[in-house]
């Protein structure tokens, strides 16, 4: 290894690292604007000056590559000299407007001013003025405040691949802004609000509402989609104020997506904080007394075949698996379902319903075959790592169906279902190139599965994979892209109804109206013909679910329990809880628990740390090494059409967002791309 | 300098004419394929030259569907160099060198006769709709400060007065004698040669 020696230290490093890199590797701390670890190096900030032996120049430390011998200095008269003259250019323009600036104390520019600036101003002329530029519903201006460090167009044209911010005059007038101010139209933007050093791009509906040391920090877990985003709360008494990312290089890195940050805004409207029961048609508040006693006696009022349960989207292990135990201990019923989209699974293995590469994985692979999947909006960071994977390897990309504009350019092979089987017949010029590579990806999304064809889509790619042996030890081909939090975790408790012939029992029921008591843990997005149906409704928003039910409990959401996720890896995260339900709602697993003691048939457990063995005993039953295959799947003829996301009111809290509306309004009124096709 | 204004006036539509069109693809031939975006600037200048000297959003869009970038690439190009409009420009399109060198031989002279006579602000035009003007840095012919340049000529060694009558000239729509005002050749001194007076070709 090369040896460079920093601050008379002399160290290791590894070929291709900057000066800057080994500077910290050194342990030397190095101020910076403009570098970022996750973005190409611009060099434009020069706050990163140290000092180079037989250089009678300091040198910029993130754009010089690190060279066996060098001599490197960081801490002398020289180097403090070069930052303070920096620092006091960069602070020319810079309005002294700390006190009203949102930025205020997680500001790099205030920070590094007070450790590495002078302690006054030498400047009296008049500072630079310039225009606030509208960038969407998200991101708020201020531009007179930028220092040009080009972090944000960095990211848009590299990470998120929407190429619509940039830099336009020179000199002093040079400006960031979108083209003629459009709204910048990507599911990654607000992401630019954590990477400005300053207060020039701060959040829109965070402005103004708390001071960083204000609020209290939680650690948790994002279920906006199955991702399971690594996210950061901050509340302030019981409202959550915002989100942030927290960096996991194996999922998010140190991104999250629009919706996992703004959303957060809908966990304050639209509440259930008390229990409803109907009366004559009208939901009526109610004690939670009253409301277990009617439900309890409705629940004995039916045959345990007639009572079904259903969980929904958000829902944590605890509460499912609660949901679980309750329905088959105390009611005797085993009709549980957690599929509203009705996508097929084949739940004998646990690599049949999980993304077996991982979210790291995706950066190893060579070929990537979606089918029926759109990453962008189902998982929003997942796409980010591919776009990733394609910038970094130059993969190649292919999709069965259109998902329209993924922000990296791939191949549609075309949308019929005759296109998979000639893939895996090898009559496809596709084919040989998935065999001849050495860690190919498949994606099945849920558009493929919920066809009717998705049996014979996974059943025969699984086979495809696991003949060439691309199921193996080290690689693991096959991925479903699960959309939904829950989902994963409620396979794995074993929510479903599947007999032998039937993947969909559950619903055939339904269909048919054999059931007359619907339990509803958190499901809003189903629609069915309720008829005399009695329908109870759990969980944490008024939506579409408590709209048609007869009794309401109000639960928690999910910044407000000590929750386990499941993410579509098959990763169990631990979420905390960061703030505490409204009024008199309680956390779900509870409300089971109570309901159970109160028919006399316990489920078994009173505290959370035996709850939570149980769950794990459970899972790690599923984790097995075999692999059964089912042959033979009649071949169906379809079209796999991608169904639309209506990304921003994907879940019940984003539909009470306010900030999810107003985007959601925005990205209907216009598709902007930036690129349009050449005539 | 300031940050270019964008004319309120825009045209719907812009193409190139059959003739520049041909000479965009030369352009844009120069370049390899995958680094075709390198054309920008010759195209952009060549809107200019067939739009009046000055470059409509319309055709910022069309060069950029030309050489498949984003809108924003180009449109920073646009903006970046003070050798391309994004306003009507006069007939006779003024810029006047206003960096150290032409300061110091008296540049803010010329800049407040324009004002004067041409419009009170850069970049607007004047009332016979003849001329317009604006402030540039380096020219590249310091030795010969002030200078101005008038659409593709230059003025050098002016003064006050000299720039009064010029500017005087376009507003009349009469196209004075570019060059030295001072009526010396090139940079050359003045009156003649001072030094290596013996010394042919010198």
């Amino acid at each position: 290894m090369p040896k460079i020696t920093v601050n008379n230290k002399e160290i290791d490093f590894e070929n291709g690292m900057t000066v800057l890199q080994a500077c910290e590797l050194a342990g030397a701390e190095i101020p910076r604007f403009c570098y970022h670890e996750r973005l190409s190096i611009a060099g434009n900030c020069r706050m990163c000056l140290v000092e180079l032996e037989k250089s009678n120049k300091p040198i910029a430390s993130c754009a010089m590559p690190a060279t066996e011998g060098m001599k490197i200095k960081t801490n002398t008269p020289f180097v403090e000299k070069a930052r303070r003259g920096v620092m006091e250019f960069l602070l020319a323009n810079h309005p002294l407007d700390c006190p009203v600036c949102d930025q205020g104390g997680e500001c790099d520019l205030q920070d590094q001013s007070l450790f590495y600036g002078l302690d006054n101003s030498r400047y009296t002329e008049n500072k630079r003025q310039v225009k606030e530029k509208y960038m969407g519903p998200l991101i708020k201006t201020q531009m007179t405040r930028c220092i040009h460090c080009t972090r944000c167009i960095r990211f848009a044209t590299e990470v998120a691949g929407i190429p619509e911010l940039g830099a336009i005059g020179r000199g002093e007038d040079m400006e960031i802004t979108t083209y003629l101010e459009k709204s910048m139209e990507s599911e990654l933007s607000a992401n630019v609000i954590d990477l400005c050093p300053v207060g020039a791009l701060t959040s829109k509906p965070y402005a103004f509402e708390a001071r960083p040391w204000d609020l209290k920090k939680t650690e948790t877990i994002d279920v906006m989609d199955a991702v399971g985003s690594n996210i950061r709360v901050d509340t302030y008494g019981w409202e959550v104020k915002r989100i942030l990312p927290r960096i996991n290089e194996d999922i998010n890195e140190e991104w999250i997506s629009d919706k996992t940050r703004y959303a957060c805004d809908g966990l304050l409207k639209q509440r259930l904080d008390t229990p409803y029961t109907r009366e004559n048609g009208r939901l009526q508040k109610t004690s939670w007394d009253l409301a277990l006693k009617l439900l309890i006696n409705k629940l004995k009022s039916f045959k345990p075949y007639e009572i079904a349960g259903m969980v929904g989207d958000l829902a944590d292990l605890e509460m499912i698996y609660s949901f679980k135990n309750f329905f088959e201990k105390s009611l005797g019923s085993t009709n549980l379902e957690c599929r509203e989209d009705r996508t097929y699974i084949n739940p004998t293995e646990r690599m049949n319903y999980i993304f077996n590469s991982k979210i790291n994985g995706i950066e190893e692979a060579d070929t990537i075959l979606l089918i029926g999947a759109n990453p962008r909006l189902e998982a929003t960071i997942l796409n980010a790592r591919i776009r990733k994977a394609y910038i970094k390897n130059k993969i190649k990309i292919y999709s069965v169906g259109d998902p329209g504009d993924l922000t990296y350019p791939y191949k549609k092979l075309g949308s019929n279902t005759s296109i998979i089987k000639d893939i895996v017949n090898g009559a496809h010029e596709i084919s040989e190139k998935i065999k001849k590579s050495k860690k190919p990806l498949v994606i099945i999304g849920n558009s493929a599965l919920s066809s009717k064809s998705g049996q014979y889509i996974f059943e025969t790619i699984k086979n495809f994979l696991f003949n060439n042996n691309f199921i193996r030890k080290d690689w693991n081909g096959l991925n479903v892209l699960n959309q939904h939090a829950s989902r994963v975790g409620a396979i794995d408790l074993g929510v479903y109804s599947i007999n032998d012939n039937n993947n969909f029992s559950f619903f055939e029921k339904m269909d048919n109206d054999e059931f007359k008591f619907i339990y509803l843990l958190g499901v809003d997005n189903i629609n069915f013909d309720k008829k005399d149906k009695f329908i109870v409704y759990q969980g944490s928003h008024g939506d579409k679910g408590a709209e048609i039910a007869d009794i309401i409990l109000p639960g928690a959401a999910y910044t407000e329990k000590n929750g386990l996720f499941v993410n579509l890896e098959g990763k169990i995260q631990k979420a905390y809880k960061a703030s505490y339900p409204p009024g008199d709602a309680r956390e779900d697993w509870v409300i089971f628990k109570d309901l159970a003691n109160k028919m006399g048939k316990p489920i078994g457990y009173n505290n959370v740390k035996i709850l939570r063995d149980s769950i794990n005993n459970h899972i790690n039953q599923k984790i097995t090494n075999n692999i059964n295959k089912i042959n033979n799947i009649d071949f169906v003829d379809e079209n796999i059409l991608i169904k639309p996301v209506d990304y921003y009111y994907t879940n019940s809290i984003a539909r009470s967002s306010h900030v999810m509306n107003e985007c959601r309004q925005i990205s209907k009124k216009f598709l902007f791309t930036g690129i349009e096709k050449a005539s | 300098m300031s940050i270019k204004k964008i004319s309120e006036n825009q045209p719907k539509s812009f193409e190139f004419s059959e003739e520049n069109y041909k000479e965009a693809e030369k352009e844009i031939k120069k370049y390899p394929q995958n680094r075709k975006a390198s054309a920008v600037l010759s195209l952009l200048y060549l809107v200019q030259k067939q739009n009046n000297n000055w470059i409509p959003l319309v055709a910022i869009s069309y060069v950029a569907k030309l050489l498949n970038v984003p809108y924003i690439q180009v449109y920073e190009v646009a903006t970046f160099y003070s050798m391309l409009n994004l306003s009507p420009v006069g007939k006779y399109f003024i810029q006047v060198c206003t960096t150290t060198p032409c300061m110091i031989r008296g540049s803010k002279k010329i800049v407040s006769a324009c004002e004067k006579l041409i419009s009170k602000d850069q970049n607007q035009l004047s009332e016979n709709k003849l001329c317009s003007w604006t402030e540039v840095e380096c020219l590249g012919a310091c030795v010969n400060g002030p200078v101005m340049q008038i659409n593709q000529d230059y003025y050098e060694d002016l003064d006050e007065s000299k720039s009064i009558k010029i500017i005087k000239d376009l507003l009349e729509d009469k196209f004075p004698t570019p060059g030295s005002a001072k009526e010396r050749k090139n940079a050359a001194p003045e009156k003649g040669k001072t030094t290596l007076i013996g010394i042919k070709n010198a």
